[in-house]
């Protein structure tokens, strides 16, 4: 139950993730909401984060969000990032949501 | 005023990794695998659709939706919608026969909200899968899954409702069956139908161009629809919301999400509609109600959360 700590940078939020599992699923299960969470399948761009520091493996994400040299700048998926070692971690600022006049959609 | 058009016919849909994709629409979701071809494309029915196909899987380094295409009564019908749109100033494309395997010869336009769609009148009549035409019993065994039931309609997100409205209702003969207007009177989502189904294409205004949002497969039942919901927490399956009730359609629903992060949608129930009902309108104030008929408040992720 030892597994990898991930900090948020951003937030001050720290979580432990298991070998195997992915950041942003580690997150979700210990309660935290420090990063978006969207499709959970690697298409939609929603949970971007920067590791800022450790080692991770990548699954499959959409090119659209994640082009190759993103990757080298440690931007990528937390959904489809598994870590190798502990992780530093920043959240990447959001697009502005899209739906015009969203503020008044709120009932 | 219907002009021949006559349901959603396919859907192809881009997945990140195929095996994944196809173990999703198959084992989770019950379609049948009915082709692969020499591209790598997947083939995949529902049960009671009598054609031989109506999801595409292609493998792709960015999910999402390449096209989705509906069925015209005949091809004299598809020779004057070509001409229709041509004539509207639609650019069409020409896609051959067998393109698709076993599928006619389609005819493919991109629309200003920066979706693809096309129209086709021809594809290979498989029948019902696992039950007779003659004499059939209620339902097949072996199904899997949630056991679809078909392939009913899609979301996109994107720009110029306006525009895409005037093509799908003027020259392709759709009705608008329900709509979400803003305080201006701005159209920011449209519901259109060629059926007494209350949509078999929607759209809703968003920005970016051609965004898929999501793809829907009719249940029966509300207790199927549960039990799609016991499935998707069997197979950890990543959920989005629900089971709960739409207030645009009634329908009842739930949303999850394939490997690759496309949205589906299975559903139950809903509203018809007959070309002389007038469009059913929501208030943009109140999207939450009419999106979530129960919370009565949007999830984030419903409106920004796209392939
Ligand atoms: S949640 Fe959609 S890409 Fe991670
Ligand atoms: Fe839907």
């Amino acid at each position: 139950m030892a597994g990898f700590q991930v900090i948020s940078r951003t937030t001050g939020d720290h979580f432990s993730c298991q070998e195997g599992q992915s950041v942003l699923k580690a997150m979700e299960l210990a309660g935290k909401k420090c990063v978006p969470v969207g499709c959970r399948g690697g298409g939609c761009g929603f949970c971007k984060i920067r590791i800022v520091d450790g080692d991770f493996e990548c699954g499959k994400m959409s090119k659209a969000h994640v082009p190759p040299e993103a990757i080298d700048k440690g931007e990528v998926l937390a959904c489809r990032i598994y870590p190798l070692t502990d992780l530093t971690i920043e959240c990447v600022p959001q697009p502005e949501a899209a739906f015009e006049k969203q503020t008044t959609t709120k009932a | 005023m219907k002009k021949g058009v006559m349901r959603p016919g396919h859907i192809q849909i881009r997945v990140l990794d195929l095996d994944e994709a196809v173990k999703h629409y198959t084992d989770l979701m019950g379609l049948i695998e009915t082709d692969r071809d020499d591209q790598g494309r997947v083939y995949l029915k529902a049960w009671t659709e009598v054609d031989k196909f109506s999801v595409v899987l292609r493998e792709a380094d960015e999910p999402g939706c390449d096209f989705m295409s509906f069925k015209v009564v005949d091809e004299a019908t598809l020779v004057q919608l070509e001409k229709d749109l041509i004539d509207y100033g639609v650019e069409v494309e020409r896609i051959p026969a067998d393109e698709l395997k076993d599928c006619g010869r389609r005819v493919r336009f991109t629309v200003p909200s920066g979706h693809a769609f096309e129209l086709f009148a021809d594809k290979k009549y498989t029948g019902k899968w696992g039950v007779s035409s003659v004499n059939p019993e209620a339902w097949p065994r072996g199904l899997q899954g949630m056991k679809a039931v078909r392939f009913d309609h899609a979301l996109f997100y994107g720009p110029e409702l306006a525009a895409v409205y005037d093509i799908f209702v003027n020259v392709l003969g759709f009705y608008l069956a329900e709509q979400v207007l803003d305080p201006e009177g701005t159209r920011v989502a449209q519901f259109l139908t060629v059926s007494m189904k209350e949509h078999d294409v929607a759209f809703i205004h968003h920005e970016e161009k051609g965004k898929f949002h999501h793809a829907s497969f009719f249940l029966d039942t509300w207790e199927a629809v549960l039990r799609a919901a016991d499935l998707i927490s069997m197979t950890d399956t990543s959920i989005d919301i629900g089971p709960t009730r739409h207030g645009l359609t009634h329908g009842q629903t739930i949303y999850f999400f394939d490997p690759s992060g496309n949205r589906n949608e299975v559903f139950c129930g809903g509203d018809y509609h007959y070309p002389d009902h007038k469009p059913i309108t929501w208030k943009a104030e109140d999207l939450g109600k009419a999106i979530f008929y129960h919370d009565r408040v949007l999830n984030e992720r419903f409106l920004t959360v796209l392939t």
